[in-house]
């Protein structure tokens, strides 16, 4: 290949520093002692802030598509690249509690950064082929991941979404292939030009198939079944990750394929969107009205979510409002839903609401950083989701489809029942005082306090840092979306 | 700037507050009462520098202390906070009935710090909904304040608390969200995509497509209808208010329910002036049927806080019977719109001071007894001729006896509306007779006869009427060590509460020029917008 020079290299560089952070992540791992491995988490988190920065210092260049325009560096992939690098660095910190001095910390520390690379790609790709790949670069690590602890819950967690992975995966490849049937090329720019004259049978067919892989990645329905079992099955900060990290990606992929290849099929590809969305956001709230485990009532909050976004996919072509609504929701929900899987992390001995609140009793605070951020997924002000919220309902609104802002309405208010469900107890047992203070010191005897200070203090930062980020975001929208997003 | 700080001081307080953990009781109460008191001396100092001028009216133009900054940019939304004399008034009204209620709950028992840093919150969250101009800011304070007020009643409200305050939240988050959702097709029909009020006051939009017009009206309409609460979206409000603390129910009833109300002066009149026209004839059917149900409903109720709380729905009625009054331009004139419109502001400001006054006086039913039920309380008026004559003065006030705020407001009403609706008003007259009929009623049951007090631990059950050997309950006060045998009168604080609320509340009733000053410009200038 001729043209491949310097600077399309370095347009990847971001990208580039993750697979650096992890190949020198899983080599240091290999020659650093056991009770050492702080290192790799130092490396992994360096290699993150790094892309990020690379990823920002780019931002405001022009978009390009690089490597014959399988790779897009445009606004969107900006910020996935932003959003998921801090991600995965604070993440790695959330589960650094559970994980220090696990045989296999550094390798969960590489997953992750592959993991997020994936997701990345995924974003990223100009091209089906890519497509398929950051797809499974965003699905194998994970697989790994969900089942890291080892118990039979952690197991049947990563059996569930092996196979549920493994059959969407087929499906994806089975619409790509019907694609390159249709119109005999893989990368978006000539697919945009030459799917609407191509056969409709075959369309429907590659659509429903790409679509279905997105979505399994994004946790939307039909294909959420792995959602609550997997999050329920794994450890919390794994549960982050997976219920974070690959639904940016995955987000983000499916919105540009609505605003490239699909944008002019003749079949109504943003109706079926739309209704994607409507029936995740509908399907998640109801699901989650009854649940107890926190980890499951945040597992089906993350399902509704991504019917939020998958708005703003379903009017990626139509309006102009659908590239900053996306980026602002993207980043508001990463930071939000990272803050409430830390509360659930601060107290990893609590698996329902009510264990939840006793296990909390005295720390005020926490509770209150808590409320910011389960107010903040329902989109209360002035909350990042807030701002996000409000871009995707307008720009929802402006590609006409105002009946799913409808729905979309009425979904907000039946998730603030769930929320608050977990708010209610949460909030009027901190002023509970004595009575709580004797289960908490319950939880101390078995680790020595040392350890005990120790486990649960990464998650808490975490959650204070993911509430005042939260609000930050959401009241400064001014000052970064004008950095972000220069209109 | 003045402004910003008027509004962001009590967050400052309550910021302060939550941050220093080892405040005595007495102490955070003082933080609050002095927050309050401060931020009230500003606003004074305000309403003493404004102007209303003579060319400028207010809603979009002639506005004060105005400040803008961008916030969201991709949907120009700001921060665009000003005053003028529709904000004014309820600017005031919000600084006083939360110094009051600081005052009132000077002894509160239960965790005050953080108490008194909830109030502070929704202090914040009250001014920053009248005062601002961008229906995004707007959006965001009227959310907050019923964050604020949902922690309020599930954390220190009694009964059924927990169950209130869900209900309170959801189904006020319901209206919030219609709301929101009308304010994105505001947004959307305008010709220069803003979400600032004043923009598009000026430039109305949807003005030409009268179905997407009526349709974004319904979405605001139901919003703030939610809010107010108008029949048939008021079932929220007694059990919130039977559940809730009395300075949270004073607050409640005294300004957030003004939320509702100002947004339809503020929001759908001006913007919306031809939507408005077309479907005033329904604003003025639904305010006198909660005229009317309120009324009767609260007739009927054997607790005095529930009875309360269903006038409230009344009063509110006639707020909205003036204002649909005023857009009924094809009936009548401009002066008679204007004097209803007028009148419409005086009851918002005179309803939160006599409701927020009888709120706190019901809140000292509870202090000394623990129930609100009218036939477990009787011949108070010996006892505690105080708060006999609180209690007194209040329900006049608030039954619309001439010489207080309140019948300035609904002689206004009346007077503006009976032109254009003229059946409509004339049904509205009756819901006074009603009133004065239950608050009668009320004054008799609680304060004359035998006095009947009752005693924490009896069982509810037991209380089916005046009985004859609870008179003076001495024979029971042996056994039962923390039972109220008679009826504390008033303390210093409750009277440093309550007196000055109804004092207000005679003052406007006397000299209405004090506010109609302010007033009567702005509104007609309403006047004049939804005539357009």
């Amino acid at each position: 290949m001729t043209g491949m020079g310097d600077e399309r290299v370095l347009a990847l560089l971001p990208e580039l520093l993750l697979l650096f952070g992890a190949v020198g992540g899983l080599l240091l791992g290999l020659w650093t002692p056991q009770h050492r491995q702080w290192r790799v988490r130092l490396l992994v988190t360096v290699a993150c802030l790094a892309s990020a920065v690379a990823a920002a210092v780019a931002l405001p260049e022009p978009a390009e598509r690089v490597f014959e325009g399988t790779w897009v560096v445009d606004t969107t992939t900006g910020v996935v690249r932003i959003v998921v690098a801090l991600g995965v660095a604070v993440l790695v910190w959330l589960a650094s509690a559970s994980l220090g001095g696990h045989p296999r910390e550094t390798e969960a520390y590489v997953l992750m950064l592959l993991g997020g690379l994936g997701s990345i790609a995924l974003a990223a790709s100009g091209d089906l082929l890519l497509l398929v790949a950051g797809y499974l670069l965003a699905s194998v690590p994970l697989y790994a991941l969900a089942g890291f602890a080892k118990d039979s819950a952690g197991v049947e967690a990563t059996m569930k979404y092996y196979l549920m992975g493994a059959f969407v995966g087929v499906l994806l490849l089975v619409g790509v292939a019907a694609l390159v049937l249709a119109a005999g090329t893989t990368s978006y720019v000539d697919l945009a030009v030459l799917l609407p004259d191509a056969s409709p049978a075959l369309l429907a067919v590659g659509i429903l198939g790409v679509l279905a892989g997105v979505a399994f990645k994004a946790g939307a329905v039909p294909v959420h079944f792995w959602v609550p079992d997997v999050t329920a099955g794994t450890t919390p900060p794994m549960a982050a990750y997976i219920t974070t990290i690959p639904k940016i990606g995955a987000v983000a992929a499916a919105f540009r394929l609505l605003a490239e290849p699909f944008a002019g099929v003749p079949l109504d590809v943003p109706l079926l969107v739309a209704v994607i969305a409507a029936a995740s956001m509908t399907l998640g709230n109801l699901a989650a009205f009854n649940q107890t485990d926190v980890l499951r009532l945040l597992a089906y909050s993350t399902v509704s979510q991504v019917g939020y976004l998958f708005m703003v996919v379903a009017v990626a072509a139509r309006t102009g409002l659908a590239v900053p609504a996306l980026a602002i929701y993207l980043a508001g929900y990463a930071v939000t839903n990272i803050g409430a899987f830390a509360a659930v992390a601060a107290a990893p001995a609590a698996r329902t609401i009510t264990d939840w609140a006793t296990a909390v009793g005295r720390h005020r605070w926490l509770v209150v950083s808590l409320v910011v951020c389960l107010l903040g997924l329902v989109g209360t002000p002035p909350t990042a989701v807030f701002v996000g919220k409000l871009a995707v309902f307008v720009a929802a609104w402006d590609g006409g489809l105002a009946w799913l802002v409808v729905i979309a309405a009425i979904n907000t208010v039946a998730s603030l029942f769930y929320y608050l469900r977990w708010i209610a107890p949460a909030a009027t047992r901190v002023a509970a005082s004595e009575s709580t203070t004797a289960a908490a010191r319950r939880n101390g005897p078995g680790t020595s306090g040392e350890t005990a200070q120790r486990d649960v203090l990464e998650p808490i930062v975490v959650l204070h840092a993911a509430a005042v980020v939260s609000l930050l975001l959401g009241i400064g929208s001014g000052a970064w979306l004008t950095v972000v997003l220069p209109s | 700037m003045l402004l910003t700080v008027v509004i962001f001081l009590p967050l400052l307080a309550a910021g302060v507050l939550l941050a220093v953990p080892r405040i005595p009781s007495r102490a955070a109460i003082g933080v609050w009462i002095a927050a309050s008191a401060v931020d009230l001396a500003l606003i004074g100092w305000m309403w003493w520098r404004f102007e209303p001028g003579e060319g400028a009216a207010g809603v979009v133009d002639g506005l004060a202390y105005e400040a803008d900054l961008q916030w969201i940019p991709t949907v120009d939304a700001g921060y665009h906070v000003g005053v003028d004399g529709l904000s004014l008034p309820l600017l005031a009204l919000t600084g006083v009935l939360f110094l009051a209620c600081g005052i009132y709950s000077l002894r509160e028992p239960d965790r005050p710090r953080i108490y008194a840093a909830l109030f502070l919150f929704l202090q914040t969250a009250c001014l920053g909904t009248f005062a601002s101009l961008d229906l995004i800011l707007f959006f965001v304070f009227f959310d907050l304040s019923i964050v604020g007020m949902y922690f309020v009643i599930a954390g220190w409200g009694h009964g059924n608390a927990r169950r209130s305050a869900l209900k309170f939240f959801l189904y006020t988050f319901i209206g919030s969200l219609a709301l929101l959702v009308g304010f994105i097709g505001l947004f959307l029909g305008s010709e220069e995509r803003t979400f600032d009020m004043v923009a598009l006051a000026a430039n109305p939009p949807l003005a030409d497509s009268p179905v997407a017009g009526g349709l974004v009206l319904l979405a605001i309409g139901l919003g703030l209808a939610v809010k107010t609460p108008l029949f048939p979206f008021h079932t929220w409000l007694p059990d919130a208010h039977t559940d809730a603390p009395a300075a949270g129910s004073a607050v409640l009833a005294g300004i957030l329910l003004k939320l509702g109300t100002y947004g339809f002066v503020r929001i759908a009149m001006p913007i919306l002036p031809e939507a408005w026209q077309r479907w005033a004839m329904v604003a003025v059917v639904v305010g006198v049927i909660s005229v009317l149900w309120g009324a009767f409903v609260a007739l009927a109720q054997t607790d005095v806080k529930r009875m309360i709380a269903y006038t409230s729905v009344n009063h509110m009625g006639y707020v909205l019977l003036g204002l649909g009054a005023a857009g009924l331009v094809a009936s009548a004139d401009e002066g008679a719109r204007t004097v209803a419109t007028v009148g419409a502001m005086y009851q918002m400001v005179s309803h939160g001071l006599l409701t927020g006054a009888l709120f706190l006086l019901s809140g000292v039913l509870w202090s000394r007894g623990h129930t609100y039920a009218f036939d477990r309380w009787g011949g108070l008026a010996r006892p505690a001729p105080v708060f006999a004559a609180c209690l007194a003065v209040a329900a006049f006030g608030s039954l619309g006896l001439p010489g207080f705020s309140g019948f300035i407001a609904e002689f206004q009403v009346f007077t503006g509306a009976l032109q254009a609706a003229p059946v409509a008003t004339v049904i509205a007259v009756l819901g006074i007779l009603v009133t004065a009929g239950l608050f009668l009623l009320a004054l008799q049951r609680l304060l004359t006869g035998d006095t009947v007090v009752p005693s924490e631990t009896e069982p509810d059950e037991m209380g089916g009427g005046p009985v004859p050997g609870r008179t003076d309950g001495g024979a029971v006060t042996a056994t039962l060590p923390r039972k109220a045998s008679r009826m504390a009168d008033l303390r210093g604080h409750e009277m440093a509460s309550i007196i000055p609320l109804l004092a207000l509340a005679l003052i406007l009733g006397l000299f209405p020029r004090v506010l109609l000053d302010v007033l009567e410009p702005a509104a007609m200038a309403v006047a004049e917008l939804v005539g357009r």
